[in-house]
């Protein structure tokens, strides 16, 4: 029959919009307003898990986000998410989930063998054993066995489709928690007119009061609800956020949440975001979190039928849903009456109400009430055990007199409250325990104000009461206000007792610690063998570790542990909150930022043209670059082969966009550049480039690049495509810090500019049929610079020419703004065409300058190396200051046996090893001394020869000798022979034609 | 996520702004010794309490500048322009 | 009483009341032979070794919090040996040959799981850089491999070696000897280990000032009173610089504060330790079945076992690019601990200059791996009164001398190693 344990009517359900469901390949029936927990319930499902460690049988616990034991795994489609608390979430037609951790299935799992040997299995059993045999590798076969019996449920293996969104919002008070802690706050502060944003974890606003009945301010508890949200959410000034958990709390009164936002629905629209991460800054935070109801850890507290006395009552009024037939219910304080009311009311035989209290202190309304209805107390009893299998079937009461035992199919445990202070800690609030609560309360802090059960006020009236004073505080800072609480009758209340456990014989299990399997003997034992601290604790019995964070347990824990040491809990204390409060969906956290947008991608202007003409591409850093422009039936290397051979035959053209550029403007820039550069730049003429070298404070070489004089406060900087953003940066630091007297104004101009650079013998015929102005050799010298204009189809473009030659060949650098980039690049390609010009990538790029010795940032200047080092000591100029300079006398970048640049010619015509290590005898045994390293290596077509540049110790003495280049990665070894670090045109005559 | 406040910008997210370390080493004039050198490029105080440092809005108006943030807490205490003195430094 | 199978079968019987103290909590004495500052895997290892080794009996170990309560209670337990420049990879190595046997030296079972800790290459630049660490690493004596694409896909599965990816892989370096270990369990380990050998393990004990009385330590001031001694070694990482403050000692060290966070428990997943330069990430399965990740640090000095969100969201999208199936599974906690950031990336395991004065520190985020040697060299420093040739690169002179240990090649920028 289904929904057999569906009450005909009541709850905040519907009835008439029936919902189908599958759990563990059955079919079932539920309402809309269900959980999937509820559902279970009304339908009769109690087993619905097998524990983490032991596998025992296990049913619902909670009603909350803080079920340690219903996590299923939710599938829908190819989208599986395992470890779902079935109490959060909303039934939808067709919704499929299974429980987990088990095999082959929930009722006959081979696992529950691990319970039958758990004597051996205490808390730490594997930090003992598991070290024999005496080999390194023994622990990866027992781990094999672990690893596949940990974990709860299984990720998915196709890609995650589903779309995760950030969303930024400011407010003045932000208010978490929608009961009536916070629906009184959130009232009392939208009186004040400010800018108010309430969330709550579930999807309607009203928190413990849904379902139930109370009177405030003369109507029923649905109706003042009802009412309240409706007139926030007509408030153009209140943004409500259901089904969204404050999850952090960040510095700067920073708030995480995360709203789910379709998970409800069985067909969510297409391109809805599945989560959204809401970051919302507010000037004050109200905290309306609640509290959560605490076990009691007696023998077998973990039957199926089990649950907190909250919960089931929630599963009473709210759901409309017997969560049994016959119910024990067992507790320390007046609360979990209620339950027993509800439970009657919903036509559950309540066996016994087993109170840990003296008959003296059961004296408040609730109590008195359930007395009048008939219900039977027992006092100064505590439940010493229960019996069952795959559900409860009976408990063992113990009073003064006597130990009975009672059947029952539903035990309804409260030990007390814990009000849920995760955030308020987070923010660094402190908390101080109360004896008389058993609980920690908020003790102080400056920007967030708990508010009712949170804040350590139980019941309805003082939710509302406090609820709405610290919503007047965080909107007005305490000013008076005419709006008054919400008014209901106050209950009167016996005090709470304090009940941790009940002692039980050796070896009953008696669980802390739920979703970890803990027990108080696991307790007891991590205390006698020294690990005493409440952080040794929870590591060394993974008490609270869980997905739960020990929600329900963890002041057990630290209670036990405090009996077991002689101390107090306040002297224990409580391990650090961490964030998330609940377990927040990993894709919600990058949002969009993931996959192809994890980082940013840089395109240059003539990007375009590069994948129209057959580019292959790398990444250089966060750039794009074509490697090399292969033709049909070419590989990438016999394009950068053709391409390298052709720019020194004929002429070619390669996209350097990428490098930064920096404007320099102002009296004072030859003085600047004098000493963030090595070397000398007063002497620099107007029309004229220079090569720059910038050392770091420590003396070791930064970056690379030129610097042309424009004009005479105008000078333009190139730095390396990696570096553009450091330099930048540099300059400004030490212009806006260290010299602001200097006139000097920097700007970046690396986007606002696209560069091609043109090589080859027949370079400047191409330029001359592009450009307006003379590129004779005597009219624009070797490293001039200036401006002409570019003939396009379109008219012409304003350019920047600069000669400059990273190649070795005859060549110019054209800049044009960016814009203009593509129909630079074009009209170059057209000018070209008569002299064989061919587009060359960085794969080509490379070897030219391989060929011709010049250092890259990054492989010969590899962050440890000098400018000495690499050949380019003359250009730190003695006679002035720069930075750097100071530290370049220490001894150890002076020794003679530093790496120093040199060039390698393979011999034997056997390939260069890539990344190759140089040493003397490639045999030799390990450790083989490596005397340097390959820095960049290449076949040079001009060469007809395997060549590199490398870093060797002592590597200007050793020209002409022949050393082995080694890589055992690749099983490698070459003769090569060494030599200066220049293979072609060593006087630069090719330059300067 | 801190709040960093620019004395131009106003307060705005740490996601806009490069760290630039520890803004007490100051520069030594080019004539000084070595050990005074290493020291400035090596050496720091590395305060666990109130630490002034320096800041850029790299993702703003540029402009570098000087906090005094706990270390351990990320409380902000106070900024200056650079030139202008923070609580309690000579004038 | 000796861990194994068998004795807890024997416990078993007695319902496991029978387990002794693993450490005693002995009042501090007025004075000892020497004083290890700092509880964690390092300062714990040093006083085993200092026992073990040298037969120094009359030690103790003060320690502010809780045995192992620092970064070594806090870090993401890779273990590896698969450093480029000579000094690194020679003590790494001796550092990982100690983690094969330390279980069974110690009795207690650390789970060394050497299940390969593999580099993704993104780009040539990055191929040469892999390759060149690898042959140093293989000359040195090490292992390493070099695993193309296709070979990386069929051993890690749900990993994105596709061409389209934003940053595609293109290889990998895999160090076959590298993986993971139980932090607690090193630090419980080596704490059990200690006492056994007498050494006094003194928790809820801050270490307020050093005194020193004619350029020689005569002593430290705690919390819990004077307590005389002449050998003070310090392996306080993370709070490095607090502690030389008290001997009026500045070092290259800032403080920042390095973010981690675990997933919720799966099935097995992912049985490598896989990390990317180009994301800044890396990521492992723990025994328990969560995926254990981390990234950049911070980014400010901080004393703050806590971070913000930019970084987890930047830890989260490179795990997602790298690994697209891992969207639904949940993050279950995010922590931090504190980094002592050396101005080259590399540790300081020296003598200070205050007679008597020791350090092992500057660890970055790469002290974890190190606990076995560090201790191993910290321990012979001390009693030697000079260094191991195994830590003699180490030293805190170093950075006058102009003998950097830059592996990165990002120079005097702390943030930036």
């Amino acid at each position: 029959m289904t929904q057999a344990f569906r009450l005909a009517a009541g709850g905040a359900i519907d009835r008439s919009h029936r919902l189908a469901f599958e759990f563990d390949g059955l079919r079932y029936e539920g309402c809309l307003g269900d959980t999937l927990a509820s559902a279970l319930l009304a339908n009769g499902v109690h087993l619905v898990a097998r524990s983490f460690k032991y596998h025992r049988p296990r049913g619902i616990f909670a009603a909350g986000s803080e079920e340690p034991n219903a996590l299923v795994q939710l599938a829908r489609g190819h989208r599986t998410e395992p470890n779902v608390p079935a109490t959060m979430v909303e039934l939808f037609d067709g919704l499929v989930a299974a429980s987990q951790n088990r095999w082959p299935s929930l009722d006959v799992d081979v696992g529950a063998l691990a319970g039958t040997l758990s004597r051996f299995l205490p808390a730490g059993f594997y930090y003992k054993t598991f070290m024999w045999p005496a080999t390194a590798k023994a622990w990866l076969g027992y781990e094999r066995f672990i690893r596949a019996a940990a974990g709860m449920g299984r990720a998915a293996i196709e890609p995650d489709p589903d779309r995760y969104e950030h969303q930024y919002a400011h407010c003045d008070v932000l208010i978490v928690g929608g009961g009536p802690a916070g629906l009184a706050a959130a009232r009392a502060a939208a009186s004040s007119g400010v800018r108010l944003i309430v969330c709550d974890e579930g999807p309607h606003f009203g928190g413990s009061l849904v379902g139930e009945s109370a009177s405030i301010d003369g109507v029923d508890a649905s109706a003042w609800i009802d009412g309240t949200v409706a007139a926030l959410a007509a408030n153009p000034d209140v943004t409500l956020l259901p089904r969204t958990t404050a999850f952090g709390c960040y510095d700067g009164n920073m708030v995480g949440l995360l709203e789910r936002a379709t998970d409800h629905m069985s067909a969510p629209p297409a391109f809805a975001p599945r989560r959204r991460l809401w970051k919302i800054r507010a000037r004050a935070i109200v905290l309306a979190t609640g509290a959560h109801e605490r076990a009691i850890a007696y023998a077998n507290n973990d039957l199926p039928g089990t649950m907190l006395a909250g919960a089931a009552r929630t599963y009473v009024r709210r759901y409309a849903v017997q969560p049994g037939t016959r119910a024990v219910v067992f507790t320390t304080n007046d609360s979990a009456y209620a339950t027993a009311l509800a439970l009657q009311d919903a036509g559950v035989a309540v066996a016994g109400i087993v109170d840990a209290r003296a008959e003296a202190e059961i004296a408040g309304s609730l109590p008195r009430r359930a007395r009048a209805a008939g219900l039977p107390i027992d006092a100064d009893s505590v439940v010493v055990g229960a019996r069952g299998g795959k559900r409860v079937a009976s408990v063992d009461v113990r009073s003064a007199s006597r130990t009975r035992r009672l059947d029952c199919d539903l035990v309804c445990v409260s030990g007390g409250w814990s009000p849920v202070l995760n955030l308020f800690s987070q923010a660094r609030g402190t908390l101080r325990y109360d004896e008389a609560l058993a609980a920690f309360l908020p003790e102080s802090s400056s920007s967030v104000l708990p508010a009712g059960a949170a804040n350590g006020r139980f019941g309805l009236a003082a939710a509302l009461s406090d609820g709405h004073s610290a919503g007047l505080r965080a909107a007005t800072g305490g000013a008076a206000s005419r709006l008054s609480a919400p008014q209901t009758e106050r209950e009167a209340s016996g005090a709470p007792r304090t009940l941790w456990s009940v002692t039980s014989k050796r070896g009953a299990k008696r669980f802390v610690d739920l979703q970890d399997d803990v027990t108080a003997d696991d307790i007891a034992l991590a205390a006698r063998e020294g690990y005493t601290s409440v952080e040794h604790l929870k590591r060394y019995t993974t008490l609270g570790m869980g997905p739960d964070q020990g929600k329900t347990g963890n002041l057990i824990g630290l209670a036990l542990l405090a009996e077991a040491t002689g101390r107090t809990i306040p002297q224990v204390g409580t391990t650090t909150f961490r964030p998330p409060y609940t377990p927040v969906t990993m894709g919600a956290f990058p949002g969009q930022e993931s996959g192809a947008h994890v980082e940013p991608t840089r395109y240059s202007a003539m990007h375009d043209w590069h994948v129209e003409h057959g580019a292959g591409f790398v990444n250089a850093g966060l750039w794009r670059r074509p490697h090399s422009y292969p033709r049909a039936g070419e590989s990438p290397e016999d394009a950068a082969n053709r391409e390298a051979k052709n720019v020194r035959a004929n002429v070619g053209v390669v996209d350097v966009s990428t490098l930064g550029k920096i404007e320099l403007q102002g009296r004072d820039v030859a003085e600047f550049l004098n000493r963030i550069y090595a070397n000398r730049w007063d002497t620099l003429a107007v029309g004229r480039c220079r090569y720059g070298l910038m050392l770091r404070e420590d003396g070791i070489v930064l970056d690379d690049g030129t610097t042309s004089q424009l004009a005479s406060t105008h000078y333009l900087m190139t730095t390396t495509t990696v570096n553009a953003v450091k330099v930048m940066q540099h300059l400004e630091r030490a212009l806006q810090l260290d010299w602001p007297e200097l006139e000097v104004y920097v700007t970046s101009v690396t986007e606002q500019w696209a560069a091609a650079a043109l090589s080859g013998p027949k370079a400047r015929d191409v330029l001359q049929r592009l450009v307006d102005i003379d590129v004779s050799n005597a009219a624009f010298p070797f490293l001039a610079v200036g401006e002409c204009r570019v003939r396009a189809p379109d008219g012409t473009i304003p350019a920047r020419l600069l000669r400059m030659s990273y190649s070795g060949e005859l060549a110019y650098e054209i800049h044009v703004p960016a814009d203009a980039g593509r129909a630079m690049w074009e009209a170059v390609i057209a000018a070209g065409e008569p002299f064989g010009l061919m587009p060359y990538g960085t794969e080509a790029m490379t070897t030219l300058r391989i060929e011709k010795g010049h250092i890259v940032v990054g492989a010969e200047a590899d962050g440890r190396t000098t400018a000495d080092d690499l050949g380019l000591g003359n250009l730190v100029n003695a006679a002035k200051w720069c930075i750097g300079k100071p530290l370049l006398e220490r001894p150890a970048l002076k020794a003679a046996d530093r790496w120093q640049l040199v060039g390698l010619t393979a011999l034997d015509g056997a390939p260069m090893p890539r990344a190759a290590k140089i040493v003397v005898d490639p045999d030799r045994a390990a450790p083989n001394p490596m005397l340097g390293h390959v820095t960049s290596w290449c076949w040079s077509p001009n060469l007809d020869a395997w060549i590199a540049l490398a870093l060797l110790a002592r590597g200007r003495e050793r020209h002409g000798q022949v050393l082995w280049a080694v890589s055992p990665l690749a099983d490698a070894k070459v003769r090569v022979k060494i030599g200066p670090a220049c293979f072609i045109d060593p006087q630069g005559e090719r330059l300067r034609v | 996520m801190l709040l960093i406040p620019c004395p131009w910008c106003g307060p705005r997210a740490q996601s806009e702004f490069t760290y630039g370390g520890d803004a007490t080493v100051v520069r030594p004039p080019a004539d000084a010794s070595e050990a005074a050198w290493v020291a400035f490029v090596y050496l720091r105080d590395n305060p666990a309490g109130p630490h002034d440092e320096l800041w850029q809005h790299s993702a703003g108006c540029r402009r570098w500048f000087r906090v005094r943030r706990d270390t351990r807490t990320h409380t902000i205490l106070a900024n200056a322009r650079p030139g202008a003195p923070l609580p309690g430094d000579e004038a | 009483m000796k861990y194994s199978i068998f004795s807890l079968a024997r416990n078993a019987l007695f319902h496991h009341e029978r387990w002794p103290l693993a450490w005693r909590s002995p009042t501090p004495k007025p004075r000892y032979d020497a004083i290890i500052v700092g509880g964690g895997g390092h300062g714990l290892a040093t006083a085993y070794y200092l026992a073990k080794e040298h037969g120094l009996a009359d030690i103790a170990v003060l320690e502010k919090g809780y045995l192992g309560g620092g970064n070594t209670g806090r870090n993401t337990t890779i273990v590896r040996s698969n450093y480029h420049l000579d000094p690194n990879a020679h003590f790494y190595e001796m550092s990982l040959k100690l983690w094969e046997g330390l279980s069974r030296e110690l009795n207690f079972n650390v789970m060394y799981s050497p299940r390969g800790v593999l580099n993704l290459c993104h780009s040539p630049a990055d191929i040469d850089a892999a390759m060149r660490r690898g042959n140093a690493m293989r000359l040195n004596g090490i292992d390493a491999e070099f695993l193309s694409r296709e070979e990386i896909a069929r051993r890690i599965p749900n990993l994105d070696c596709s061409r389209e990816a934003r940053f595609p892989v293109l290889g990998g370096l895999l160090q076959p000897r590298g993986g993971t270990a139980r932090h607690d369990a090193v630090a419980w380990g080596y704490a059990r280990a200690a006492d056994a050998r007498g050494v006094d393990l003194i928790q809820q004990c801050e270490v307020t000032g050093i005194r020193v009385e004619n350029g020689a330590i005569a002593g430290v001031e705690t919390t819990r009173g004077f307590v005389a001694t002449e050998k003070v070694g310090l392996a306080v990482a993370g709070h490095s610089s607090r502690l030389a403050a008290m001997a009026g000692i500045r070092l290259p060290i800032e403080s920042h504060t390095l973010q981690a966070l675990v997933s919720d428990p799966v099935k097995p997943v992912l049985d490598t330790v896989v990390t990317s330069g180009a994301v800044h990430f890396y990521i492992s399965q723990s025994d328990k079945g969560e995926l254990v990740m981390g990234g950049d640090l911070d980014f400010c000095n901080a004393y703050s076992q806590r971070g913000n969100l930019p970084i987890i969201e930047h830890v989260i999208g490179a795990c997602l690019a790298l690994f697209p199936s891992f969207g639904r599974l949940k993050v279950m906690r995010t922590w931090g601990g504190v980094c002592d950031m050396t101005m080259d990336g590399s540790p300081i395991i020296a003598r200070l200059p205050v007679k008597g004065l020791t350090m092992t520190g500057g660890w970055c985020y790469g002290g974890f791996k190190a606990t076995p040697a560090s201790g191993w060299l910290h321990a012979y420093t001390i009693v030697r009164g000079e260094p191991h040739p195994l830590n003699a690169a180490f030293t805190l002179e170093r950075f006058g001398r102009g003998e950097t240990i830059d592996e990165k090649g990002a120079g005097p920028t702390p943030w930036a190693h």
